[in-house]
């Protein structure tokens, strides 16, 4: 395992991320954060606290994707978080979907599904920390707080305070036991 | 016959007596250490020489259900197991219950030529449990049938058994009860208790045998008459008959290799292999049974043998036949439960599985080992464990209980009436005519 | 969970049955709004295998299914019951077969469901939909959410909760799922019937037993009363249904004898005026209704969470 990202440069990433929405929405009135469980969720919050600081507070909500995933032959089925769509709505509003690693890009198809169930935002848009590449769908970030080229072999592993106790992003090889990958 | 005389060099008695062995015309000649004969040699190696082990209660399903066994397969699985006489139970299709089948079972027991085979003729007449059947016609015809029994029903009626009872006594005739009262056991699945509670399956109560237990010792009483219990299966059972004895009722009884070893637990997988009639008891019952066969308050060791086609035991439990097949692991479970455990000697095994059988069913060729009597007698040796491979018995089904268990002492070699039908643990091909 | 099958509460852990509750609460909260459907079973096939009637349970489990997007096929099988035994087998194999990937079978033999997991006939999960009178896993589920929605101070805990289980004791599978979970989630559960309708063995249970309804009824959070089937009366096990229904029915005596916050339960179908008063089933103590809500979203999670793959291998592209 070798580290890529320190705790520093998760932070800076996070707030250019924030400054980026700001510009790219043109202010933040109709922008919607919504965290992909786990580590989404708290990314969302984080860059939730840097638009309050930077401009306004803005809605953050946790949108679960479990259901909507379509690797459950595959996998493990993986304990539901609940969904929490701010009082506002996404009806109408710039929805940002915030995840941790994008990879594959099968879990925003499904959060895309997933949303769709909920309302008709008027656009959504994809903020993620680290992308890895390896893209099986035409899907891209909006926001990206590290390009970090892998191969398919290896594992990212986005470790951060709130969840693991330590903020660091760690690129290694695929081992025997408790892996979680970004897909 | 003359090709089969021999001499059995190395030979230990179940007493621990070595000897040598003779036999010629089909019987025993000479037994004493030392022998020197210009006959064959068979050098048994200071293995056991036991008298061949003799079953009361055997199912051979012929005529009727030639596709679970038939008294030719049968009989191979009972030389294989060591047994040179068995007793084709009644229930076959048609009943044993006329003169005419008793007859042929006996016939194609001869012509099968590897043990004696000596039919059991039914109680009542199709074993319906309503009228008796012609007992006199099947104990006076070539098969001198003299046990009578019902077995897979329960003689519950009392005036019946009554009867039954009474009848045989004319030609010193055994009625062979199937202990079940059957309103109690209407439907019954497996032993009622902790496990049939949890597992949902109606329950086989203990009392519901104990019951028809205590009736018939005290009607055998009543008419001076001899009583034989199949297939002693709970504790209280057990009671009953050892208070009997006390009584000196004329009261037998017999208990299964299966109910020595097994318990109702095994139920808990709902794997029908374990799906029997009487069911599986308790540890406790089985301890009971296996402190009553030791002290002779159970008489023998008799089999069941019951053989069932696999689509009859691949199924849920509720739809599963009844029973085991025995006869090829009867004299390891035996073994394995009150030898290993200290609770019997060899002599007691061989009166438990073969002097004292063939002397309740008046079975004279089974006596003993004895000059002057027939060569029925197997070779065994106690030291050798075998692993039971439900593929390689011997028997047309394959239901047994046991399979993947490594069990105590093989049968090494059979002889019935001097011929050597299993040497080495298996089949020559010879047989007697 | 760790088992690829539900035949019995004994295939869960107490966390992993806190863990399904858990689960049918999250997809109660998504399926309670404009969400009716979720993509996640998207074409695969699951089936009902109805070797009786049971109109409830089978729709139950269909609209499950459904809600997940499966493939539902129904396979009514009744009178080809035990007396044919290989048709268990048989059914069960064409069935695979087709295409099925879970089993949910419902048949009059206990341990049926557990014979068709475990004798390597198929390699389909198998849940099981009630065998007999042995278990009715997912009913006990549905019961324990139930409870726990009344219960928010027992959410992860049923400690202190005291429930009654009335009647047939012997004939139901429902009373022996209910008495293994709500006990393994820490509930108190009392055994209420005459002793002709308690099995013997009932001791290795991890419960109480109690001949007086009228002497436990007071102390009962929730009280489950069982469906007496008029033919056991045939069988001597009670006298008649009057005497029956006046010693062990909910009558609306016994309904005031009930704590104001405990409630009333049934598994369906209901003999009113036998086990229940009309009065009791529609009081506002019952919740008889929910129970039958609940159902759907306790079958969704079991096939959820029986449903998912095998852990990650460690050779294998990922995903």
């Amino acid at each position: 395992m070798s580290i890529v990202l320190e705790q520093s440069e998760i932070s800076r990433s996070l707030k250019r991320i924030a400054h980026e929405i700001i510009e790219h929405n043109h202010g933040l009135d109709s922008v919607v954060l919504l965290g992909i469980p786990t580590r989404g969720v708290t990314l969302a919050q984080r860059i939730g606290a840097f638009l309050a600081s930077i401009d306004s507070p803005v809605p953050v909500g946790v949108l679960d994707i479990t259901m909507y995933r379509d690797d459950l032959r595959l996998r493990p089925p993986r304990p539901l978080v609940p969904t929490q769509i701010p009082s506002v709505g996404i009806q109408g509003k710039d929805v940002v979907l915030v995840d941790d690693v994008l990879f594959s890009g099968r879990t925003i198809r499904a959060a895309l599904d997933a949303l769709g169930e909920l309302g008709r935002p008027k656009t959504v848009q994809l903020a993620v920390l680290i992308d890895r590449g390896h893209r099986e769908l035409p899907i891209r970030a909006d926001y990206v707080g590290k390009n970090i080229p892998t191969n398919a072999r290896e594992t990212v592993r986005v470790q951060l305070l709130e969840v693991d106790g330590t903020d660091q992003v760690e690129v290694g090889n695929i081992e025997v036991g408790n892996i979680e990958v970004g897909i | 016959m003359r090709n089969n005389d021999f001499l059995l060099k190395n030979a230990v008695l179940a007493d621990g007596v070595a000897v040598d062995v003779e036999v010629r015309s089909d019987r025993i000649s000479r037994i004493s250490p030392g022998i020197t004969s210009e006959l064959p040699n068979i050098d048994v190696k200071g293995n056991y020489l036991l008298p061949g082990l003799v079953d009361l209660h055997t199912h051979l399903r012929e005529p009727g259900k030639e596709n679970s066994e038939t008294i030719a397969t049968g009989s191979r699985a009972a030389v294989i197991g060591g047994y040179t006489a068995v007793s084709a139970m009644a229930n076959t299709s048609p009943v044993a219950d006329t003169a005419g089948v008793v007859e042929q079972v006996a016939r194609l027991g001869k012509a099968a030529g590897l043990c004696d085979v000596y039919p059991i003729g039914a109680v009542t007449v199709g074993l319906k449990g309503d009228s008796l059947s012609e007992i006199s016609a099947m104990a006076q015809s070539a098969a001198r049938v003299r046990i009578f029994s019902d077995d897979g029903n329960c003689v519950s009626d009392p005036l019946l058994m009554r009867r039954a009872l009474e009848y045989v006594k004319t030609f010193g005739g055994v009625i062979a009860q199937h202990a079940q009262e059957p309103k109690l056991t209407a439907g019954a699945q497996m032993n009622e208790g902790a496990v049939s509670s949890r597992l949902g399956l109606k329950g086989w109560p203990a009392v519901a045998e104990e019951s028809i237990i205590a009736r018939d010792i005290l009607m055998a009483h009543y008419v001076q008459s001899r009583l034989h219990i199949c297939h002693l299966t709970t504790k209280g059972g057990v009671e009953l008959v050892r208070w009997a004895k006390s009584q000196g009722i004329s009261v037998t009884a017999e208990v299964t290799p299966h109910h020595l070893l097994l318990t109702d637990d095994l139920a808990e997988g709902y794997d029908p292999i374990y799906k029997v009639n009487p069911p599986l008891r308790t540890q406790a019952d089985v301890d009971a049974l296996r402190t009553g066969l030791a002290d002779g308050t159970i008489d023998i060791v008799a089999t069941d043998h019951a053989p069932h086609p696999s689509e009859d035991k691949d199924c849920e439990w509720a739809a599963a036949a009844f029973g085991m097949v025995g006869l090829e692991t009867a004299l390891s479970v035996v073994v394995q439960s009150l030898i290993k455990t200290g609770l019997m000697s060899w002599p007691t095994l061989v009166n438990r599985m073969s002097t004292t059988p063939a002397k309740i069913a008046g079975y004279e060729d089974h006596y003993g080992i004895e000059i002057g009597s027939f060569a029925n007698f197997i070779v065994v040796d106690p030291n050798a464990e075998w692993k039971v491979n439900r593929n390689q018995l011997h028997s047309r089904s394959n239901n047994t209980p046991f399979a993947e268990m490594v069990l105590p002492a093989t049968v090494v070699h059979t002889f019935y009436r001097g011929v050597h039908v299993v040497r080495d643990g298996q089949l020559t091909g010879m047989k007697y005519e | 969970m760790h088992t690829r099958n539900l035949l019995s509460i004994k295939d869960l852990t107490r966390v992993e049955a806190f863990e399904l509750l858990d689960t049918a609460h999250e997809l109660s909260r998504i399926t309670d709004g404009a969400i009716k459907k979720l993509p996640t079973l998207r074409g695969r096939t699951v089936v009902n295998l109805f070797f009786e009637d049971s109109t409830r349970t089978r729709l139950s489990f269909e609209a499950a299914a459904k809600r997940l997007s499966a493939d539902v096929i129904n396979f009514s099988a009744k009178g080809s019951s035990v007396s044919k035994g290989e048709s268990l087998k048989d059914t069960a194999q064409t069935l695979e077969a087709m295409g099925a990937e879970l089993i949910i079978i419902r048949h009059g033999a206990s341990g049926s469901a557990q014979r068709l997991a475990e004798s390597g006939w198929i390699k389909a999960h198998v849940v099981n939909a009630g065998d007999g009178t042995h278990e009715h896993p997912t009913q006990a589920l549905l019961d324990a959410f139930t409870i726990r929605s009344h219960f928010p101070a027992h959410k992860t805990d049923f400690q202190g909760l005291r429930i009654g289980i009335v009647g047939d004791i012997l004939h139901s599978r429902v009373a022996r799922s209910d008495a293994l979970l709500l006990t393994m989630l820490g509930a108190k559960v009392t055994l209420i019937a005459p002793p002709t309708l308690i099995p013997i063995g009932v001791e290795s249970w991890p419960v109480n037993v109690s001949y007086s309804l009228d002497e436990e009824i007071p102390a009962l959070d929730a009280v489950m009363m069982l469906r007496v089937q008029s033919e056991r009366m045939d069988d001597a096990f009670f006298p008649t249904e009057r005497e029956y229904s006046r010693d062990y029915g909910l009558t609306t005596e016994r309904l005031r004898a009930l704590k104001k916050s405990a409630i009333i339960m049934h598994p369906g179908p209901m003999n009113r005026g036998l086990e229940i008063s009309a009065a009791s089933a529609d009081s506002e103590q019952s919740v008889i209704l929910e129970q039958v809500a609940n159902g759907v979203v306790v079958r969704m999670a079991v096939l959820y969470l029986l449903m998912g793959g095998a852990p990650i291998p460690t050779e294998g592209v990922l995903v």
